[in-house]
């Protein structure tokens, strides 16, 4: 028997395979499907402090590897995310979950992070300094060190909860960022978000996405996600989730041989409802495969 | 929603650009016309959405247009071949408020699902009646079929090269009836909804991300709040939309 076990910022995971923010709502479409107990946990959508409807629509693009989309955090807002969608959640998921939140400012940074901070079902905090798809906020915290690390620090002010803090690929140098988020006190870093991308309709001659851009994910980003995560699991000494165009179990493997301790798995979601569940199930014997006893003995193995 | 393997026992050209697809396999996921199932095709990330045309206990079928590349490719698929499909996606059309006269309303990718919907509403004893929208007489297809389920069926054409010359809602004016059902181009849409005399269902199409509800990349803004096509839809009722 294998051991697929691995920890994240203190907690055991059963796996670690866990649903990226943004690519399983709260959990409740697949928990008609299947028994979610499988995953490791799961990151909920994104949480404002006022509810969003994102961004106009069109907002989703297929494109070649993967799909583009623009949704710019549609969500009820964080009140009624804990009073509505934690409670139903709690039902169909027994384990710590992951809130993801994001802000405008960083008191809303702060004010959100206070009130997942009081929900008991939540293991983690992830912080979304990343979003491409939303103006004034959402990435631009995410691209300079100073501001990553202000964030970082009006968090871990609010909670006592780990503080993963989520990166940006759209940027010179993701290595300083994440150094940024360590020094500030982050106990994990999850990268990478989207990749700022755009498609053209032919038929129109215009953008197809009503946003004008979009954030790519899917296969396509994998190869860059991998480089990253190898990049900054080298340079910090906190836990890195890896994240980008994971698909299969195999994909799993190569990113926490690049570095990283846990992964998640976003735009497979969308393309196949069933896709953790079937990477979860196939992990074992890829595992197998490739002579790895324990997940745990391969982190960083690429070294 | 269930996600299965169907084999493809047709897959035939209709009319210009038009094919039908018939699937064998479990349709058990399948309550109602109105609903849609989402289709993998090799080579692509996303799934195509359609609109359920007919089903039985092991068949389906649905009615394609060839707009871009994946229905193309789509269209080259050969009879045997194995696809994988979300079968039952979607709410459906409610037609336990339609009186007893509905009225179907349907232009172009929206006339399949229509045959489904006859043929429910016939079933229940009513006295339906539907018109066709198409750009010209030798775009016209299914409207043979649905008349053969016992519907009254108008047409129009916009070059008036078959039935009636202009728009779908050139040919409603006069009609009488308790109930309507409608999908189309937006266009269409608006127009129907500006002339319908009486209450009714709309059925939208959204650039869809995963079709089950998780990714929120299809929703709509509606007097009840945020709507994802996918899940809280395709089938939004008159008094909702902000238009
Ligand atoms: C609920 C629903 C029911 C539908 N029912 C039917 C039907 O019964 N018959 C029919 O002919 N068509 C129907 N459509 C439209 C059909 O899904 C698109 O024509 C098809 O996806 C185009 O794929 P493509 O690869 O040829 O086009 P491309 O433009 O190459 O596709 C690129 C991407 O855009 C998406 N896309 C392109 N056009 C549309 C569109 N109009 N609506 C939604 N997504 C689109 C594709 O799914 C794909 O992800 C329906 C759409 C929805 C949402
Ligand atoms: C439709 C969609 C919505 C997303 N929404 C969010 C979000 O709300 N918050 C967030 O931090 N990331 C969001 N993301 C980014 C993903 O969580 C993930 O970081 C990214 O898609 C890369 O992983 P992938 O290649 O496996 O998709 C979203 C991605 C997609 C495709
Ligand atoms: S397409 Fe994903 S929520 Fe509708």
């Amino acid at each position: 028997m294998v051991n697929t076990k691995t920890t994240l910022c203190g907690i055991e995971l059963d796996n670690p395979v866990i649903p990226a923010s943004g690519t399983f709502g709260y959990g409740s479409e697949f928990a008609e499907l299947y028994d979610i107990n499988c995953l490791g946990t799961l990151s909920m959508k994104g949480s404002t402090r006022d509810p969003r409807f994102g961004n106009p629509t069109p907002r989703i693009a297929e494109c070649a590897g993967g799909m583009m989309n623009s949704v710019g955090l549609q969500n009820p807002g964080i009140d009624a995310v804990i009073s509505t969608e934690l409670p139903k959640l709690r039902k169909v998921f027994h384990k710590p979950i992951m809130a993801n939140i994001c802000g405008y400012s960083l008191d809303e940074y702060a004010e959100n992070a206070a009130k997942m901070d009081k929900a008991e079902q939540v293991g983690w905090l992830e912080i979304n300094i990343s979003c491409p798809n939303v103006h004034c906020g959402g990435m631009s915290f995410g691209t300079v060190p100073e501001n990553a690390a202000e964030v970082t620090r009006a968090v871990k002010a609010v909670t006592t909860k780990p503080v993963i803090m989520k990166l940006t690929p759209n940027v010179t140098d993701i290595v300083s960022i994440a150094r940024a988020c360590e020094e500030a006190g982050a106990d994990g870093v999850s990268l990478i978000n989207t990749m700022m991308g755009m498609a053209i309709d032919l038929r129109t001659r215009k953008p197809l996405l009503a946003n004008i851009t979009g954030g790519l994910s899917g296969p396509a980003v994998k190869p860059v996600a991998l480089r990253m995560v190898y990049q900054v699991s080298q340079a910090v000494n906190i836990p890195v989730i890896g994240i980008g165009g994971i698909t299969t179990a195999e994909d799993v493997l190569e990113m926490m041989l690049a570095g990283a301790t846990a992964v998640e798995v976003g735009a497979a979601n969308v393309a196949d409802p069933f896709a953790c569940k079937k990477i979860i199930d196939s992990l074992p014997a890829v595992m197998e495969k490739y002579n790895i006893q324990s997940l745990k003995d391969i982190i960083g193995g690429a070294h | 929603m269930k996600q299965g393997l169907f084999k493809i026992l047709e897959n035939k050209e209709l009319a210009p650009d038009v094919h039908q697809l018939v699937l064998e396999g479990d349709t058990s996921a399948i309550r109602c016309a109105g609903q849609f199932i989402d289709i993998r095709l090799d080579g692509h990330f996303l799934r195509r959405p359609f609109s359920i045309c007919d089903w039985t206990s092991s068949t389906l079928t649905v009615v394609y247009r060839t707009v871009g590349k994946g229905t193309a490719e789509l269209s080259e698929y050969q009879t045997g071949k194995t696809v994988e499909l979300l079968t039952g996606l979607g709410n459906g059309f409610d037609t336990t408020v339609s009186g007893d006269k509905p009225l179907l309303v349907a232009g172009g990718s929206g006339v399949p699902m229509m045959y489904a919907l006859a043929k429910e509403l016939i079933a229940e004893g009513k006295q339906v009646s539907a018109v066709l929208g198409y750009r010209t007489a030798a775009d016209v297809f299914l409207a043979n079929d649905i008349e053969a389920l016992g519907v009254n069926v108008t047409i129009t054409t916009e070059d008036g090269t078959l039935g009636i010359k202009g728009f779908v809602t050139d040919a409603m004016q006069d009609m009488d009836y308790t109930y309507f059902y409608t999908c189309g181009p937006e266009a269409m849409f608006k127009a129907v909804h500006r002339i319908a005399a009486t209450s009714g269902q709309f059925s939208f199409e959204a650039r869809m991300g995963c079709g089950y509800g998780a990714c929120m990349g299809c929703t709509m803004e509606t007097k009840n709040g945020y709507k994802r096509i996918c899940k809280d839809g395709p089938v939004l009722v008159r008094e909702e939309l902000i238009w």
